[in-house]
């Protein structure tokens, strides 16, 4: 029980994200209006991807240094949560697009490199299915890794911040700091981005310990 | 190091001169895109836009450079692995693969640009920033897929692979790249598009960078 506690605090930080997300006062906003709300659901995902997906990169770093089975598999369960908030993440801004935009898929850059982000990683596991020694997978999927994560960064936060773009936050459109005068956003987004990352975090630790067991019973 | 640098583009550019079948497949193959371009788009009647002009530039480029640089290691025999192992640094290795893809892909470029200008006509404005962006594209493109090639390498030596590694790690100069040229399409002046270059060059050196600090591990496998 001792060691669960921030299980039950993700619990309790994505129950308040919900109910909170949804029922608490927002500024009201023209073409918004309550698609704010998808503030506390679409942003977290993001910055629950960048962690983790900097966490893999962390652990393909240490898994070079020290040669450790146990890193490599951290890693490859990072990237794995990582394509699966990326997805979210693209799901839940194309659904916001769609009533604040008109289209699902408006060809913003933002988009763009979002999707860009998610082919990197979708070609690390195809980099990893295509070895078949185990130690020069985990070996040379790490320097890949390690080379994709750092293509990522300018892809996500340089260039958009580069081009005409509609989302907010780029292109002279305001992020949320300017709609938010009195901080009411504030008080769920934080919390929900520290929720979602725990929740990566523990499906992380589900399923690296999950690859540990069978590879034991493998052996 | 530097010596050791030297030494390895010096015994690259002879091989390549030895066996001058790879370098003329190579332009042939650039060659025969451009040409086929403009038989498909039937260029005698018709005309294209500046931008399908631009964009249908790039990726000829983008597709000339995967091949060219994916020989760089794809094509090395097994036991010449062994070889280098025994005599020179991976650092040293690496950065020569590198220059000398750069020094490939600028040339490649260069003669892509000028057949491509013959055949489809070149609305070009700006001359002088096109040729800038040319040769800085060249740099990134080699850069970023040298690497991808000496991961492909050992991954089996798998064409498609490299491709799969390499696109979306080469999307984000290649973007910015049509964009440069864009400007220079347009006629303005290079000042105008220097933020972009220095963007593309900082690109540019973190792959340096981060090429330089992995390959050790690589080819330690």
């Amino acid at each position: 029980m001792k060691k669960s506690w921030w299980k039950l605090a993700c619990i309790a930080l994505l129950l308040y994200t919900v109910i909170g997300g949804f029922l608490l006062p927002v500024p009201r906003l023209n073409i918004l209006n309550e698609t704010i709300r998808n503030l506390h659901f679409h942003v977290p995902m993001w910055f629950a991807m960048v962690i983790v997906l900097g966490a893999s990169c962390f652990y393909s770093i240490l898994y070079l240094k020290n040669g450790k089975e146990n890193n490599d598999f951290k890693a490859v369960e990072s990237a794995n949560m990582g394509i699966i908030f990326g997805v979210f993440g693209l799901i839940t801004g194309a659904i916001w697009a769609k009533f604040t935009w008109g289209e699902w898929w408006s060809n913003d850059p933002k988009q763009n490199a979002a999707a860009i982000g998610m082919f990197i990683y979708l070609a690390y596991f195809i980099l990893r299915g295509s070895l078949e020694d185990e130690n020069q997978k985990a070996r040379i999927s790490a320097v890949y890794n390690i080379f994709a994560f750092s293509a990522l960064i300018p892809l996500l936060f340089i260039l958009p911040r580069l081009t005409d773009s509609l989302h907010p936050g780029n292109g002279g459109n305001p992020g949320f700091n300017a709609y938010d005068l009195d901080s009411n956003l504030r008080l769920v987004f934080y919390p929900a981005v520290l929720g979602w990352t725990l929740l990566g975090v523990w499906i992380i630790e589900l399923r690296y310990r999950l690859r540990k067991i069978s590879k034991q019973i493998e052996d | 190091m530097i010596k050791e640098i030297r030494f390895l583009i010096a015994k690259e550019i002879q091989l390549e001169l030895r066996k001058k079948y790879a370098i003329n497949g190579i332009l042939l193959y650039l060659v025969s895109t451009i040409f086929i371009c403009y038989l498909s788009f039937s260029l005698k009647s018709a005309s294209i836009s500046v931008t399908t002009w631009n964009t249908l530039f790039w990726i000829i480029i983008l597709f000339t450079a995967v091949n060219t640089v994916a020989k760089s290691f794809i094509q090395e025999k097994e036991g010449i692995w062994l070889y280098y192992y025994s005599l020179v640094s991976p650092q040293g290795l690496i950065i020569s693969k590198i220059v000398y893809n750069t020094l490939l892909m600028v040339v490649l470029s260069l003669i892509g640009l000028l057949f491509y200008s013959l055949v489809l006509g070149n609305p070009v404005i700006n001359h002088q920033l096109f040729i800038v962006t040319v040769v800085v594209a060249s740099i990134s493109f080699s850069t970023a897929l040298t690497m991808v090639s000496a991961i492909a390498a050992k991954a089996g030596n798998n064409t498609t692979l490299m491709a799969i590694l390499g696109f979306p790690t080469l999307v984000p100069s290649l973007l910015m790249t049509i964009k440069i040229t864009r400007n220079a399409l347009d006629g303005l002046s290079l000042a105008t598009s220097f933020n972009e270059i220095l963007t593309l060059v900082a690109i540019n050196m973190i792959i340096i960078t981060v090429s330089f600090l992995l390959f050790p591990y690589l080819w330690r496998s």
